[in-house]
């Protein structure tokens, strides 16, 4: 008897937050353990733009960020990701109006802008390299292939996963887990996209006017 | 706000924003993107000047990515993604910056020499 009134004198300080939810809702954790989850991976993008800020300038007698990068091409490829940020929330729109045709729709949108992104992207690494421009030619490069690679691996996943979202979604409409699901990859999709601000300034414009 | 009057079974913490905020969130990028590779290609103004300039509204674009897109705000989750965030970016800033202030003065000290043999062993 002692023992289960001290249990439940415990309990208020494991609830707090939930309490805290003037809304009443029974709302899911996962969200707000995303999110963190991504900051740990802002993180890891940091450190890459720091290496790249460290080698940006060490070419090793070979090419330059001037020589080397295609300002319209990037362009181009700035546009598809912001677009592709704005047809996501197209989708969630269509989720939180319970239209599940609607979010199938704007996630194929959004994943067909996505492949688009990483074909253009594999397709200037691939003419870099028959440049030369390869990995191992500088220290500059390394740190160029391996952040902007970072980030297309990261747009390569999220596309698997949005794959993978037209699936579920498909099979069982807009349930509890699926709308958790998709607000998670939506966090994920524009936390790409801030990245990707991060690259196209400050790798490729100030490669470009620096 | 009117998204949260759609009703749904969920309910959710964490604001989702609306039509509205997602199409002001695009065009004020869209601004924001266009400008700079409009000075970078075009090389209008000097390239530190330029360079100051892109930088400045890489940030601000960051900023409304985060607001209109990620729906970061002072009530999101408690506050509880806004602190993360905010704790993160402190982390990011020291971690760019540390890297740069250090390496770039270590540079400095360490201008390429001569080849000359090495030391003796101590």
């Amino acid at each position: 008897m002692s023992a289960t009134s001290a249990a439940t004198s415990d309990e208020p300080t494991f609830y707090l937050m939930e309490e805290d939810d003037h809304a009443g809702g029974h709302s899911s954790p996962t969200p707000l353990g995303f999110w963190i989850y991504l900051m740990s991976d802002a993180l890891i993008f940091a450190t890459l733009f720091a290496t790249y800020g460290v080698l940006a300038t060490a070419y090793a007698g070979g090419p330059t960020a001037r020589e080397l990068f295609d300002l319209p091409l990037v362009a181009l490829n700035t546009a598809f990701l912001l677009v592709s940020s704005i047809t996501y929330g197209m989708a969630m729109m269509d989720m939180h109006e319970g239209k599940t045709g609607g979010v199938r729709a704007w996630l194929a949108i959004t994943a067909l802008f996505g492949l688009a992104f990483v074909g253009v992207e594999l397709y200037e690494f691939s003419h870099l390299m028959a440049e030369g421009a390869t990995p191992q030619r500088s220290a500059f490069l390394s740190a160029f292939y391996t952040l902007v690679g970072t980030h297309g691996l990261h747009v390569t996943f999220g596309l698997i996963w949005i794959g993978v979202m037209l699936v579920q979604v498909g099979q069982r409409g807009l349930s509890v887990e699926n709308r958790r699901r998709l607000t998670c990859l939506g966090m994920f999709w524009h936390l790409l996209d801030v990245v990707w601000i991060g690259v196209f300034t400050f790798v490729y414009l100030l490669g470009a006017v620096l | 706000m009117t998204a949260h009057d759609h009703s749904h079974p969920v309910a959710h913490e964490a604001d989702h924003g609306s039509r509205r905020s997602y199409l002001i969130g695009f065009l004020l990028a869209a601004v924001l993107t266009a400008i700079p590779f409009w000075l970078a290609m075009s090389g209008v103004l000097e390239g530190r000047i330029t360079a100051i300039v892109v930088t400045v509204l890489a940030l601000v674009q960051i900023v409304v990515h985060t607001v209109f897109f990620l729906h970061v705000n002072t009530r999101s989750e408690g506050g509880w993604t806004l602190l993360t965030l905010v704790f993160t970016a402190i982390i990011v800033v020291i971690v760019i910056l540390g890297s740069l202030w250090i390496m770039y003065h270590l540079h400095g000290n360490m201008m390429p020499m001569a080849p000359q043999p090495p030391p003796p062993p101590a």
